[in-house]
C-alpha cells in the first residue's frame, strides 16, 4: 500500500464545468454547473467529541476547507472557582477538569502550589506519586487507544483495552475510595501509603500488562482500514507544532522530544531509567506509535519505582501548610482544628506568582498561580493541553476528507471538560 | 538580574520596566507599546531563542490605575529555559498588539484572554469569545467585580429561599 505523509493539495477551482460527454451529445445542452462549499454543523452531540464540542465543517464536496471549532459547552468556570476556595478545597475541582486522568491533574495542581510555598516532598510520597501518574498515564493511554479506534470504525481493541484498564480502575477504588474522581494527591504528599495487597496487585498486573500491550498492537496494525485512516492523516511540521503550542504524543509525532518528564525532571522521574519515544512524520499513526510505547515506558518506570522504593513517611511535615495525618485527626482535638482551618481558612502563601508545568498524558497541564498572601489564589489559570490542541484543528484539518475530522479529534485525545474548565 | 533579562533590558532600555525572579521563574515586565518588539526580539534572538509558547493568561488589580496585566510565558525548546512577558494596560482603553504572527498557538489564547477579562489584541485574526456564547453580554467573567455566583438571565428570577 502506497503511503501519502504529504498533505493532500486543494484545489483552487471552486467552479467545475461539466465537460460535454461525446457518447452523450445531448448533454451539450445543460448548464454550466456550479458548486459552492457546504456548511456542516458536527457535534455538539456527536459521540466522538469525547464530551460537547461542536465543529462548524465548510466543506468542498467531501474536502473540508475550514473548520471553526465552537467550544464552552462544558464551561464551569473552574478559574474563577478556585479565587473563592482555599488551596486544599480546590483539588477535588481538578478531578473534574479531565475527568478521565484525575490524578494527573492532582498531581499537576499539587506541585504547583508546592512551588508556590516551596515545599520539599518526602522521597517515598515521590514514588508513590510516580507510580500512581503511571499508572494514571497507562489509564489515559488505554482510553485513548480504545476510543480512538472505535471512533474510526475499528471496535475491538476498544473491548480489550477497556477489559484491563478495569483492573486499574479497581485497583484506584481500593487505593483511595474512587474509580475517577480521585482526589488521592495531597499539597505536600499523598493521602495514604500503598498497602503490601496494593503493591502486590500492581506488580502481578506489571506481569500480566505488557503482552497485552501487543494483542491491542495486532488488533490495530493488523487492520488495514485503520492504518490507511490513521497513516498520512492530520500531518503537521515539527515547526508548526512548536509554533502552535501542542505538546505531548501530538507534539512528538513531529519529532520534537519535549517531554518534562525529561526536560525539566520531577518527582522519582529523574531516578528512573526510561526513553522518550518520538515519532517521524507527524502523523496520527506516528502519535499512535508513541502512546503504544509510552505504555512500555510507563511499565518500566512503576517496576523501577516499586524495587527502589524505601519505607519513610507520605506527607512533607509543615504543619502550617500540609494536614495532619488522618488518625491523629480522628483523636487530637490540636489536629482536627488544624485540619479544620486548614480547609476553611487556608494556608498563608506568600505573594508572588509561579507557573509549573507536568507532562500529562495528553501534553503539559500547567497551573499558572498568582498569590498576594493569604490563603486563597489571587488569580489562578490552567494551561489546558486540550484547548491548546484545538487552536490547531483547523490547521490541521485542512485538505482532508470530512471522515478524518474524528480522526484528528482522536489524535489529540481531547477530553472538553479539560478544554472548556 | 538573570542573563535573559538583562539581554532584553540591554536592547529594549526603553521597554523595560522591571525584571523579577522568584521560585526560579523570570519575569520579565515591558511597556505595552514594546510589547511586540520585545517578544519578537525573544522569538528570534539566537541566544533566548523562545520558539514555543506556553500559555497566554490575564490578571485583575482593580486598584491600580493600569488595571490589566497580560501574561505571555513563552519557552525555548532549543535551550530549554522560560520567560515570562508581562504588560500592563488600564480599563479605558485596553488593548494591546497580538503575538498571533510570532507564535500562532496565541490565537486561542488570546480568545479566551479576550473572552474572560475582556483585553482586546490588535491584528488578531479572529478575536470573538470562545468560551462564554458569542451572544453573552454580562461583562467578562473573571474580572473581580464580576460575582462568582455568576449574574444575568438567573438574576431577573426571585428566589424563595433568598434571606436578604
Amino acid at each position: 500500500m502506497k503511503e501519502t505523509t504529504t498533505k493532500p493539495v486543494l484545489d483552487d477551482q471552486r467552479t467545475t464545468v461539466y465537460k460535454v460527454d461525446p457518447e452523450h451529445p445531448e448533454s451539450e445542452s445543460l448548464p454550466t454547473l456550479r458548486t459552492e462549499e457546504l456548511l456542516l454543523n458536527m457535534g455538539p452531540q456527536h459521540p466522538s467529541t469525547h464530551g460537547v464540542l461542536k465543529v462548524i465543517l465548510e466543506l468542498e464536496g467531501e474536502r473540508l476547507v475550514k473548520s471553526t471549532p465552537v467550544m464552552g459547552f462544558l464551561h464551569r468556570g473552574v478559574e474563577k472557582l478556585a479565587e473563592d476556595g482555599t488551596y486544599h478545597q480546590f483539588i477535588p475541582h481538578t478531578d473534574r477538569l479531565d475527568y478521565v486522568c484525575a490524578m494527573y491533574n492532582n498531581f499537576a495542581y499539587c506541585r504547583a502550589v508546592e512551588k508556590l510555598m516551596n515545599i520539599t516532598v518526602p522521597e517515598r510520597a515521590e514514588y508513590l506519586r510516580t507510580i500512581v501518574a503511571e499508572v494514571q498515564r497507562i489509564i489515559g493511554h488505554q482510553f485513548w487507544l480504545g476510543t480512538q479506534a472505535l471512533d474510526i470504525g475499528a471496535m475491538t481493541v476498544f473491548f480489550y483495552a477497556f477489559r484491563d484498564r478495569e483492573i486499574l480502575l479497581d485497583w484506584f477504588d481500593e487505593l483511595c475510595g474512587a474509580r475517577l474522581t480521585t482526589s488521592w494527591y495531597r499539597i505536600g504528599g499523598v493521602e495514604r501509603d500503598l498497602t503490601p495487597a496494593l503493591i502486590q496487585k500492581l506488580r502481578q498486573f506489571l506481569d500480566y500488562f505488557p503482552p497485552k500491550i501487543d494483542e491491542y498492537v495486532v488488533f490495530l496494525e493488523k487492520n488495514r482500514i485503520w492504518v490507511a485512516r490513521t497513516k498520512g492523516v492530520a500531518v503537521i511540521s515539527a515547526e508548526d507544532a512548536l509554533s502552535f503550542g501542542l505538546s505531548g504524543p501530538t507534539l512528538r509525532g513531529s519529532g520534537v522530544d519535549y517531554d518534562l518528564r525529561k526536560y525539566e525532571p520531577y518527582s522519582a522521574y529523574p531516578r528512573c531509567e526510561f526513553s522518550v519515544p518520538v515519532g517521524k512524520n507527524g502523523d496520527t499513526y506516528d502519535r499512535y506509535w508513541i502512546r503504544v510505547q509510552e505504555m512500555y515506558e510507563s511499565v518500566k518506570i512503576i517496576q523501577q519505582c516499586l524495587d527502589q522504593m524505601q519505607e519513610g513517611p507520605v506527607m512533607a511535615d509543615v504543619p502550617s501548610v500540609t494536614l495532619p495525618p488522618k488518625e491523629r485527626v480522628f483523636t487530637n482535638l490540636d489536629s482536627m482544628i488544624q485540619q479544620f482551618k486548614l480547609f476553611s481558612q487556608g494556608f498563608n502563601a506568600p505573594p508572588g506568582e509561579i507557573y509549573c508545568g507536568t507532562e500529562a498524558h495528553k501534553g503539559e497541564l500547567g497551573f499558572y498561580i498568582v498569590s498576594t498572601g493569604g490563603g486563597k489564589p489571587y488569580r489562578l489559570k490552567i494551561r489546558s493541553p486540550s484547548f491548546i490542541h484545538m487552536g490547531a484543528f483547523d490547521y490541521m484539518s485542512r485538505g482532508y476528507m470530512i471522515a478524518d475530522a474524528v480522526t484528528i479529534f482522536g489524535t489529540y485525545d481531547i477530553v472538553m471538560g479539560e478544554c472548556d474548565r | 538580574m538573570h542573563a535573559l533579562a538583562e539581554r532584553i533590558q540591554q536592547e529594549y532600555p526603553r521597554g523595560f520596566i522591571k525584571a523579577v525572579e522568584w521560585r526560579g521563574d523570570v519575569a520579565v515586565t515591558v511597556t505595552r507599546e514594546f510589547l511586540h518588539d520585545i517578544a519578537r526580539f525573544v522569538h528570534d534572538d539566537p541566544e533566548i531563542d523562545c520558539d514555543y509558547i506556553v500559555h497566554v493568561s490575564s490578571v485583575d488589580w482593580p486598584d491600580d490605575e493600569e488595571r490589566f496585566e497580560v501574561v505571555y510565558e513563552v519557552y525555548s525548546i532549543r535551550k530549554r529555559h522560560r520567560i515570562r512577558l508581562k504588560t500592563r494596560v488600564p480599563e479605558s482603553d485596553c488593548i494591546v498588539d497580538s503575538l498571533t504572527d510570532l507564535w500562532r498557538g496565541a490565537e486561542f489564547m488570546e480568545r479566551e484572554v479576550y473572552d474572560m477579562m475582556g483585553i482586546r489584541f490588535r491584528h488578531h485574526p479572529d478575536l470573538r469569545r470562545i468560551l462564554m456564547p458569542d451572544e453573552y453580554t454580562e461583562g467578562y467573567p473573571l474580572r473581580k467585580d464580576f460575582p462568582v455566583q455568576g449574574k444575568g438571565w438567573r438574576d431577573t428570577f426571585e428566589f424563595l429561599n433568598e434571606t436578604t
